[in-house]
């Protein structure tokens, strides 16, 4: 015959191991919750897939303050959209390099790009590529005109270019370059070669 | 009952409104600096019976300044001058030696405020340079930068009255019968020794000089039967003031275009107009532009670039308003705005960075061939018909900044407001120089890129007169 206390205790024991396991199944929930947009805060590029390809991309020269033409070799899947958005990522590769003639943030990503009607397209840049932007005409502009370019250049077809931030419009890069209107690519050529 | 209650809110309300518009405005007081880097007006406060300033907007245009309140403490660094105020306090330590002010300090929004009685004593201090305030009229003179006034009467018929200057003059001058008044705002311009001046003729017979609220004022009387003319040398160090018959209608002389009874200003163009340039010191308020270094700001660099370009600017003709004259925000639209609205000749906006060196000057970057809509034109293009005049100015500042051995280049920028200006429009931002970003703080450094400027527009004003 066993003890009325040890079934007692036996009893109150299973129900505090059962609680237990409940209580770490919520803690893990939670902890997986916190981890989750401390990801997404950073750049996550997802490996390309596809043939390595030769592309121009236009590089911006802050000392000289212009544009240079240079090929790269980028790896390029097959829809448009997605050969689009590796070759501007590949153009920020080279901004986030130590050392680069035209600094970019390390966190500054391009979220999107839609080319949603014949002759427009439209970069989504994510925040910290606007708000880590360093101020001023020279720099903003070159790197407006380094994505326009570039992308023109490798996506016949072309003409106009909005830039959004987070999905959404903003008045300037970082207090200086006008985004709030669509780029002419033509223009935009022309005044890089004044 | 309730009707007799309105009519009494309503008889106070009327009441408090007419004291408060008959009463004298002490913000429209205001002190006039002259310095040899910069000419620039600041507002007067009254306070507790004593005029006082704003001790960092009076510094901010000469110097590299700064701030920092600490509760009732208010430090300032100008240059390599340190001094400690007390708010509510008289006595102040400045570079190392106590000061003891003629009324207690003041702070209000963190900024410092001083008595002007006592600015005589304590700003050559800070200045390293002679100090020459005239309370009465609230004009500071900083160093040697004084304009005598001489007179020379050539007696004949008519006779003529050559007034001469030391340095060239730019006042604002009008006539009536038997009076012609200058009034000098830009110029440092100080009594002829005596405050009235007579001459052996009868027809023009004496001179007065006077000095208010920052300005200075020259008036030639005549016999009233007398129009007083007023021309011009070329050289700006001389105004020939001749007479003629009542009977004949005011006219212009050489560069004037007086009207009776009204203010007018002398000439800068081929057709006798003077060309309103709009500066626009970018940023401003809330607003700070690019951080330039660990205390500076790209707004507070424009400002005082501004300030420069518009005295070089006005001593060479032109007529200068300013978007903001201090630490003040207004929305692009705005800014666009009021130039449009004051159909001004020149639109410039000023930009400073601390990338690069030197100088760059934008233009708008508009589609090539903008859509237009007759004679209507869509706010984000309004700059495209004048696009091709912006494009001579910006070439023209580029060459006179080389001139000035400025490393610059000119571009396009989408860069708002260019875009909404419908007269010619540019953009300069200055970048550090050889010293780097002590340049940009640099009097000397910022006067010279702002007298580049303004010998470009110079050399281009017959196109910029001829803009519809």
């Amino acid at each position: 015959m066993i003890p009325r206390h040890l079934l007692i205790g036996v009893a109150a024991l299973l129900v505090l191991v059962v609680a237990m396991g409940i209580y770490l199944r919520h803690m893990r929930q939670q902890a997986r919750q916190l981890e989750s947009p401390a990801a997404d805060a950073l750049p996550v590029v997802p490996p390309a897939s596809g043939p390595t390809e030769t592309v121009t991309l236009y590089v911006a020269d802050d000392a000289a303050g212009l544009l240079r033409a240079r090929p790269a070799q980028i790896p390029l899947p097959g829809g448009r959209q997605q050969r689009a958005e590796e070759i501007l990522r590949g153009l920020l590769r080279i901004y986030q390099q130590p050392g680069a003639a035209h600094p970019l943030a390390a966190a500054a990503d391009i979220r999107s790009i839609y080319l949603v009607d014949p002759g427009a397209a439209v970069i989504d840049l994510n925040a910290a590529f606007a708000d880590q932007h360093r101020s001023g005409i020279l720099s903003e502009q070159l790197t407006v005109n380094s994505l326009v370019e570039t992308l023109a250049v490798n996506v016949p077809g072309i003409q106009r270019v909005n830039i959004l931030v987070e999905g959404k419009t903003r008045d300037t890069l970082a207090g200086h370059a006008d985004l709030s209107d669509s780029f002419d690519v033509t223009a935009v050529e022309q005044a890089g070669n004044q | 009952m309730r009707s007799t209650l309105n009519q009494k809110v309503l008889a106070i309300l009327l009441a408090s409104a007419t004291f408060l518009s008959a009463a004298p405005s002490a913000e429209d007081q205001r002190i006039s600096v002259y310095s040899p880097v910069a000419v620039y007006d600041l507002p007067v406060l009254e306070r507790s019976g004593h005029q006082y300033v704003g001790l960092l907007e009076l510094l901010e245009p000469l110097g590299r300044v700064s701030s920092q309140t600490d509760g009732r403490l208010w430090r300032l660094h100008y240059n390599n001058v340190s001094a400690e105020f007390a708010a509510g306090k008289t006595r102040a330590r400045i570079a190392g030696r106590d000061f003891d002010f003629v009324a207690p300090f003041l702070i209000e929004n963190s900024r410092g405020l001083v008595p002007l009685g006592s600015l005589n004593g304590f700003l050559p201090r800070f200045l390293g340079a002679t100090v020459n305030f005239r309370e009465s009229a609230r004009r500071l003179l900083v160093g040697d930068v004084a304009i005598q006034i001489s007179f020379q009467l050539a007696a004949g018929n008519p006779p003529r009255l050559a007034v001469n200057f030391s340095a060239p003059v730019n006042p604002t001058i009008s006539t009536e019968p038997g009076k012609l008044r200058m009034v000098f705002k830009r110029d440092p311009v100080v009594s002829p020794g005596s405050q009235s001046i007579s001459f052996d003729n009868r027809i023009i017979t004496h001179a007065s000089y006077f000095e208010n609220n920052g300005d200075a004022e020259l008036e030639v009387a005549a016999n009233q039967s007398v129009m007083l003319m007023a021309s011009f040398s070329s050289d700006r160090r001389s105004i020939m003031v001749s007479a003629a018959s009542a009977a004949t209608t005011p006219t212009t002389v050489g560069p004037l275009r007086p009207t009776q009874g009204q203010a007018s200003s002398a000439s800068g163009s081929a057709n006798g107009h003077r060309i309103l340039a709009i500066v626009d010191p970018a940023h401003g308020g809330d607003e700070p532009g690019g951080a330039l270094g660990d205390k500076l700001a790209e707004k507070d660099v424009t400002l005082g670039f501004a300030r420069l370009l518009r005295h070089e600017l006005e001593t060479r003709g032109f007529a200068v308003t300013l978007t903001r004259e201090a630490d003040t925000g207004s929305t692009l639209d705005q800014r666009a705005a009021a130039a449009n609205v004051a159909h001004a000749g020149i639109y410039i906006s000023l930009h400073a960075a601390s990338q690069g060196g030197g100088a760059r000057v934008y233009t708008a970057l508009l589609p090539v061939e903008g859509p237009t809509n007759g004679v209507f034109h869509p706010w984000n293009t309004a700059q495209a018909p004048a696009l091709p005049v912006s494009r001579i100015v910006a070439a023209a500042i580029v060459a006179e900044m080389q001139k000035k051995e400025f490393t610059v280049h000119a571009s396009s920028a989408s860069l708002r407001p260019l875009n909404n200006v419908l007269m010619p429009a540019v953009a300069v931002e200055l970048a550090p120089g050889p010293d780097g970003i002590a340049d940009l703080t640099s009097a000397n450094y910022q006067q010279r890129a702002a007298a580049a400027i303004a010998d470009a527009l110079v050399s281009v004003r017959d196109r910029l007169a001829s803009q519809p």
